[in-house]
């Protein structure tokens, strides 16, 4: 299955955006994971961004940046939102507004507690009608979302947003899922043209013993492993480095996406 | 512009589905034909809230024991009960002998998965540090993860091929078809599980409380004085093959299916269902259809005063007020997550038994509704079939089911 990447988003600590990181990701400069990014996610209208979760900022700020980097109307673009626990900082204050007596939950936590919270404000801040789907598979949430993402644009022959995010979990939740450092990701993902910098070809294969790729910065591994949004590193790194490179994301226990980068090195891009 | 095109009829080999109704299709069935709604007065745990549920009997009698026993918990004892009923698990494991484990998908939808497990977990807190339980921390995968169900479902029908769970709210288990009709299409497997378990938690009791849509009755859709909705609780799955590989004449098939947003509101549905059309018409394109093919629309029909509305214009705009159409909540609730699954289930049983319900408890339609709102059942041949699911983040999605 062959698809082109018209655009990337992306946001973690020491990765504030992605042309900022592509030398990073190539290995030309250090990785310096530095304060927590505290995005704006500027596309939304004020009265949502003021009540919005920081999932849902996190999530728009790459979505909003891939799409940038596309050209493409937003509103033309059906969306796959993937995240392995979504809005774990509005479960843990919705579970401690339920364990009192009252159990006053607000309206807005309430619905802000949806797995598809991020996906429904993208949906109103860019005014958009296409599909929007939003899932997860535990760990494997973005192969998961990945595979979702290209066979839309492979069956309907249209670009699709894929976001993938995970932030932090806080206290005490985080004895339960123990994440300690957020990260999203955008990718847009279309029908391949002539002219396409990166193009992906993606197959699904069984595992048979084989290892998902893995990262040679220890600090960069480490993140892979933390954040299930963070299993992306290796096909960012396979981007941002250039060339052909072979990518393996485990889809659970027993199988693999496995993908085909082929990228225009960063120096042929800016010739 | 949006590629829309014709799909291939997927048919639903095996379904079943559990309910405040009963357990499996034939009380479902049995109740539409008797017009008992399996709504009754809140008395789940110690919630206080004057309202009614469709509650599932017996998920506080039995937990899951050996390799399951990580998974225990209301929404995988309601998904274990639905698997047991209607002979879907022997169905599956014939289908695992035809493609092979790692050829069969497995699409779950659910809005809330166990999340009961974390407000019972926050409960019990450790005083003095504010720790939760270690019992609760260890199997937090298995039971509130999002993914737990799709894990849960894979392990007990013994799959290996791609899983994944979807969770827009209460249109998850529609769009969980959508998903699943792509993967076969795209050749990722060769039949696919898809189904959605909701089961009643206090978030979402206290939630759409909260949001003022619980109606302290039994939920009367299309009524002119309907006040809210009821929740329930569900489970239900189907085994989807293609049609050319299984598919006689007469067997019901998945034949289109629409997914939209509505951009507009969280908590609210676009004033003039600017979304609901856009997913009613290309489940139609897909299903090769035309409107005045759909004899039957069941609606999403909730029962809250904009829901009903706001669909009936989307509906009517389409259709006009030429087919039959009714709400089905009156007997199950709205069971949230697995409102897609219930509601294809039912339409299923539709077309096979030549019925269509009548909205339950809806005295008086409102005569603001222009689509024709059926009260009573009616009996006599069906072919087609249109199920609507809208939910949060204004997530719409249609199904077209029908005759082959």
């Amino acid at each position: 299955m062959k698809t082109a990447v018209q655009g990337i988003g992306l946001l973690a600590s020491g990765l504030a955006g992605w042309d900022a990181s592509r030398t990073v990701l190539a290995g030309f400069r250090p990785f310096r994971p530095g304060d927590t990014p505290d995005p704006e996610a500027l596309i939304l209208p004020p009265n949502e961004r003021r009540r919005s979760s920081d999932c849902v900022r996190w999530a728009v700020q790459v979505a909003e940046e891939a799409i940038a980097q596309s050209g493409l109307d937003p509103r033309d673009v059906p969306t796959v939102f993937a995240s392995s626990g979504g809005e774990m900082g509005v479960f843990d204050q919705l579970c401690r507004v339920l364990a009192t007596p009252d159990r006053h939950v607000s309206p807005t936590l309430f619905h802000q507690s949806v797995h598809n919270t991020a996906a429904g404000y993208w949906g109103i801040a860019t005014a958009g009608q296409q599909s929007s789907t939003a899932l997860s598979c535990y760990d494997d949430s973005f192969a998961a979302g990945l595979l979702e993402a290209i066979s839309i644009v492979c069956v309907e022959e249209r670009p699709v947003l894929l976001v993938s995010y995970d932030l932090a979990v806080p206290a005490p939740l985080n004895n339960a899922r123990p994440i300690t450092e957020g990260f999203a990701v955008a990718f847009v993902v279309a029908p391949p043209l002539d002219d396409s910098p990166v193009i992906v070809q993606m197959r699904l294969e069984k595992a048979n013993g084989r290892k998902s790729s893995s990262l040679p910065d220890p600090d960069l591994e480490r993140l892979r492993l933390d954040n299930p949004a963070a299993r992306s590193l290796p096909m960012l790194c396979a981007i941002a480095v250039g060339g052909s490179r072979t990518v393996g994301l485990d889809l659970l226990d027993c199988q693999q996406l496995i993908l085909n980068v082929e990228s225009c090195r960063p120096s042929a891009k800016a010739n | 512009m949006p590629n829309v095109r014709p799909m291939a009829p997927l048919v639903l080999s095996a379904y079943t589905l559990v309910t405040a109704n009963g357990r499996g299709v034939g009380p479902v069935l049995e109740a539409i034909r008797e017009r008992r709604s399996g709504l009754k007065p809140c008395d789940f745990e110690d919630v206080t809230l004057k309202t009614y549920v469709g509650r599932v009997a017996g998920l506080e009698d039995f937990s899951l024991d050996h390799e399951l026993k990580p998974f225990d918990c209301r929404n995988n004892r309601l998904a274990w009960l639905g698997l047991q009923q209607d002979g879907f698990t022997v169905a599956v494991a014939e289908a695992r002998q035809r493609y092979g484990a790692h050829r069969i998908a497995v699409v779950m939808g659910t809005s809330t998965s166990g999340i009961l497990e974390t407000e019972h977990a926050y409960r019990a807190r450790d005083p003095q540090t504010g720790q939760l339980p270690g019992r609760y921390t260890a199997r937090y995968r298995y039971t509130h993860n999002m993914f737990s169900l799709g894990h849960f479902t894979r392990t007990c029908l013994g799959l290996q091929g791609p899983a994944m769970v979807i969770s827009t709210a209460c249109s998850s288990s529609a769009k969980a078809f959508a998903t699943a009709a792509r993967l076969m299409q795209a050749g990722l497997c060769d039949a696919a599980i898809v189904g959605g378990v909701d089961s009643l938690c206090h978030t979402t009791l206290y939630g759409f409380s909260a949001l003022q849509l619980l109606s302290a009755s039994p939920c009367r859709p299309c009524d002119e004085d309907r006040d809210g909705l009821s929740l329930g609780e569900a489970a239900g799955y189907a085994l989807l093959e293609f049609g050319e590989r299984v598919g006689g004449r007469g067997t019901v098939a998945l034949l289109g299916y629409g997914e939209s947003t509505d951009g507009y509101h969280m908590s609210h549905p676009h004033p003039e269902g600017a979304g609901a059309v856009h997913a009613i018409r290309d489940s139609l394109i897909r299903a090769r259809l035309r409107p005045e093919n759909i004899e039957y629309v069941n609606l999403h029909g909730t029962a809250t005063p904009a829901n009903d509305s706001v669909e009936d214009k989307a509906v009517y705009s389409i259709f006009g007020a030429r087919p039959a159409c009714s709400s089905t909540k009156g007997w199950t609730g709205h069971t949230l997550g697995a409102a897609g699954i219930t509601e294809a289930v039912i339409s299923a049983l539709c077309l096979e038994h030549g019925v269509i319900p009548g909205t339950l408890n809806c005295l008086r339609v409102d005569p603001s509704l222009k689509s024709r709102i059926l009260r009573e059942n009616q009996i006599g041949p069906l072919s087609c079939v249109l199920s609507n699911i809208f939910g949060f983040g204004g997530n719409n999605c249609s199904l077209v089911l029908g005759k082959l």
